[in-house]
């Protein structure tokens, strides 16, 4: 398979590879993560690792950082088999990996970040050589990168570019990218891979681990595809489709997204959600949403689109009742509920999903149906006189479960052992099995979930428009809000900066006003 | 200016650097433990420990011991708190507070007349042991620095004091320098930041922890010998009258920082010597415990000054307080 491999890249790369990962297997109690997979990596490419939440490229990569042991296989680096036992080991190999989630202590400056613990250090360091030396490296990227600024004050991008510069002052090469676009703008992502051309002509080589098809296919040399733990597909990224890719990845062909919109005329009907000349402050004292008006009506749904950051979340925040807003109002079919409480809103047929779902949704140490009583436990039939009734809470927890497809083997389970996509569910099915709403207000609440998950949700959401709620959902995710939105508003700098409907809209003007604040060729 | 009203200022700051080196030796150690993560809650119990052993020490061979003494047993109960703290990974509250009930009563239980008289007949038994029931010993000397104590104010507040108060200082710029400078430092501040980030990094936590736990508890020992031999060298219980406490608040006064750790504790210093220098008529009179308390309000209130001005959010370290486990 490998000698097929490599004559089927044809003339490319007739060196040996940098790295080469045979047999690997890693196994996860209940979970096969990697099935005897083969990897290859050689130098001057950018390879693209591409699949599914779950599918196990980050386990792969984490192997090969040493992070994690494999259960069995050999990893070979220029040839000589190596024994990874952690990063450190890596590292001296030249291996170094980018994570999702940033390793960077906010309080500290750039090149402190960058050069902790440091071989090269001195008791003393010199820290304006060093500073000027990362001067250089971010310079010669073309990146506006100030090695005495404090992290905590830089952007996602300027963050991930700390993060790079870490790896190349300690030499490496082989650079592990782990979903390295999923927090930047779609400018700072055009910039990321002009940076990674640039470091693989100077020959080095990149793994993008990614689940986005256009990433792997704009910016890739070879495409490597996973597909719950196992190498389904692995070729010069110039000879694969679309389709083929997409096939690969999750397994079957997928015909259509089946959703079917249909039109709403939603001007006829009456508004749910009114917001009039908000202004809300934000976490850091300054203003996060500035005078923002918008209206959700009864069967609509209103996508907010914007770069995360921008307002969106105190937005939310500001109308389920967790934010007092500095001035407007928010009124909920008519009536004014500016500052009301949770609860109150909640009575009024508000039912909120919030963002980071894990977090702020569930309490991980309670069972599942423990989490259902803790929406309906103040309200009868669940309680009387502040007694909970358990039968009618478990019987109400069992209906979530069945009805939402939780993937859970008993409503007992810790909530906090189900995966990303079962937590979402849970918590839209407890919010929708157990109210009644008129108005959903939705925080990214596909975001982290694989195909099947997210399809669900979307199926839920319009589900509920059909029903006649009103939906204000954000997303960072473009393609989701044009299929599902009736009209989008686009959030910059805590302003709406857009109103369009769905039929006007297209990706490119979206992702201009998102990244710029301005409509371009679109009015609003 | 007249001549008493100059002589009266240099009085009262002579004295705001004297009590205010008590806190400056505690909370500078206590700058160090939280800067690595750890809160310590114990320094009351440990300066108090501080305090007894050079009071028995000063008697039985002098100064020197008396401070290396006290040194060494804030070292042994900082060694305890790490173990607890770190390697256990108890609660950090709970075991600041046991080690100070400990401390305190270790301490109070050394200094009954009785035992203090068997215990300096053990550690010296050259020594005549009634000198312990008299509750006294030799203060520090005082160190006239020639010839700039002959400079005005600061020849009396600053160049004759005892060399604690110079040592307090001098440890001050050093640890700032080594915290804000070197590669220990980066160290240091990085595990108190992000102590699963350091580890990958290769940073030893547990070390550094350790290390930290112990050079604070090490010094809030010595604070406590200065309390002692170089502020009020009469053996009362309850002697340290929660100055370990308000040095732990005096670490958020300063924000994480040696070198405001220096003002911060003269200012302190300052509070703590009007409370003898207001003149009581009246009311005030009658009641001192009103003004016995202005330390502890003035605390109160400049923690809520602080909250205010940075809205709740303080510079503190980001993993302080939390233990540290690889599993996780």
């Amino acid at each position: 398979m490998a000698e097929n491999l490599l004559e089927r890249l044809g003339p490319a790369p007739p060196q040996q590879p940098k790295v080469e990962m045979r047999g690997v297997t890693k196994r996860f109690p209940g979970v096969l993560a990697n099935d005897n997979v083969d990897f290859t990596i050689y130098a001057g490419e950018v390879h693209a690792l591409l699949g599914e939440n779950g599918a196990g490229k980050t386990t792969l990569m984490n192997i090969l950082y040493g992070i994690y042991t494999p259960d069995a296989g050999v990893i070979r680096v220029r040839g000589v088999p190596v024994r990874l036992r952690s990063p450190r080991d890596a590292i001296r190999l030249g291996i170094g990996m980018v994570h999702q989630d940033f390793r960077l202590i906010e309080a500290h400056t750039v090149a402190e970040n960058v050069y902790l613990n440091y071989d090269g250090l001195g008791f003393i360091p010199k820290w304006s050589t060093l500073e000027s030396r990362l001067e250089e490296m971010a310079a010669s990227y073309e990146w506006r990168l100030n090695p005495r600024a404090r992290v905590g004050d830089l952007s996602p991008g300027e963050k991930q570019q700390v993060e790079l510069l870490k790896l190349l002052v300690r030499g490496a090469d082989i650079l592990l990218l782990d979903e390295p676009t999923s927090v930047l703008t779609p400018i700072e992502t055009r910039m990321l891979f002009k940076t990674m051309r640039r470091m693989v002509e100077e020959g080095k080589s990149i793994v993008l681990i990614t689940h986005k098809l256009s990433e792997a296919l704009s910016v890739s040399d070879r495409v490597t595809v996973m597909r719950r733990g196992r190498v389904v597909l692995s070729k010069p990224t110039k000879d694969a489709s679309i389709d083929e890719l997409s096939t690969a990845m999750v397994g079957a062909q997928i015909t259509g997204s089946g959703l079917e919109q249909g039109d709403s005329n939603s001007q006829d009907k009456s508004p749910v959600l009114q917001v009039i000349n908000l202004s809300v402050m934000g976490d850091e004292g300054v203003l996060a949403v500035r005078d923002v008006n918008l209206t959700v009506y009864q069967g609509e749904i209103l996508g907010v689109a914007g770069v995360s950051g921008n307002g969106q979340i105190e937005l939310v925040e500001a109308i389920a009742g967790l934010r007092r807003p500095v001035r407007g109002r928010v009124l909920i079919r008519g009536a004014d509920v500016t500052g009301a409480s949770p609860r109150r809103l909640m009575e009024l047929g508000l039912t909120y999903i919030p963002p980071e779902s894990r977090k702020w949704g569930i309490v991980p140490e309670l069972s599942l149906y423990e989490n259902v009583a803790i929406r309906v436990a103040r309200y009868q039939p669940y309680s009387r006189m502040g007694v909970i009734d358990w039968s009618r809470v478990m019987e109400v927890a069992e209906r979530v479960v069945s009805d939402f497809k939780v993937d859970a083997a008993s409503i007992k389970m810790r909530a906090g052992s189900l995966s990303g996509g079962n937590v979402q569910r849970l918590i839209l099915g407890r919010e929708l099995t157990t109210t009644n709403p008129v108005l959903l207000v939705a925080a990214y609440p596909t975001k982290g979930l694989d195909i099947a998950a997210t399809d669900h949700v979307k199926k839920i959401l319009l589900r509920l428009r059909r029903e006649n709620v009103g939906v204000l959902m954000l997303s960072e995710d473009l393609d989701e809000i044009l299929e599902l939105s009736d009209r989008i508003v686009v959030m910059y700098g805590g302003r709406v900066v857009g109103v369009v409907g769905r039929s006007e809209a297209t990706p490119e003007a979206l992702g201009v006003m998102m990244s710029r604040g301005v409509a371009a060729g679109v009015s609003s | 200016m007249t001549v008493e009203s100059l002589s009266f200022l240099e009085a009262i700051l002579a004295s705001a650097v004297s009590a205010g080196t008590i806190y400056l030796i505690a909370s500078v150690g206590e700058c160090i433990t939280e800067r690595a993560g750890v809160i310590n809650l114990g320094l009351e119990g440990i300066m108090a420990m501080g305090a007894i052993t050079s009071f028995i020490l000063t008697l039985a061979y002098g100064h020197l011991a008396a401070i290396l003494g006290a040194a060494l047993v804030g070292a042994v109960f900082g060694l305890l708190h790490a173990f607890l703290s770190v390697s256990l990974r108890l609660n950090q509250i709970v075991v600041g507070l046991a080690i100070t009930w400990l401390g305190l009563g270790l301490s109070g239980f050394m200094g009954a007349p009785e035992v203090a008289r068997e215990l300096l007949k053990s550690i010296n038994p050259a020594v005549p042991a009634f000198l312990a029931e008299l509750k006294q010993a030799p203060r520090l000397p005082e160190l006239k620095i020639e010839p700039l104590n002959s400079l005005p104010v600061l020849g009396r507040v600053l160049f004759s004091q005892n060399i604690l108060v110079h040592a307090g200082i001098i440890t001050a710029l050093i640890l700032w320098f080594i915290l804000t400078r070197t590669r220990w430092g980066l160290s240091l501040r990085s595990v108190g930041e992000n102590p699963a980030l350091a580890d990958t990094a290769g940073v030893n936590v547990f070390a550094v922890r350790y290390l930290a736990v112990i050079l604070g508890s090490s010094l809030a020992g010595v604070a406590g010998a200065y309390l002692f031999i170089g502020y009020q060298p009469f053996w009362v219980e309850d002697l340290t009258r929660s100055r370990g406490f308000i040095a732990v608040s005096l670490v958020i006064l300063s924000s994480w920082s040696p070198l405001r750790a220096i003002a911060a504790a003269y200012l302190f210093g300052g509070v703590e010597t009007l409370q003898f220098r207001i003149p009581l008529r009246g009311f005030g009179a009658e009641t001192p415990q009103l003004i016995m308390m202005l330390p502890y309000v003035i605390t109160i209130v400049t923690l809520i000054l602080i909250s205010l001005a940075s809205r709740g959010r303080l510079p503190a370290p980001a993993a302080l307080g939390k233990p540290y486990s690889r599993e996780e």
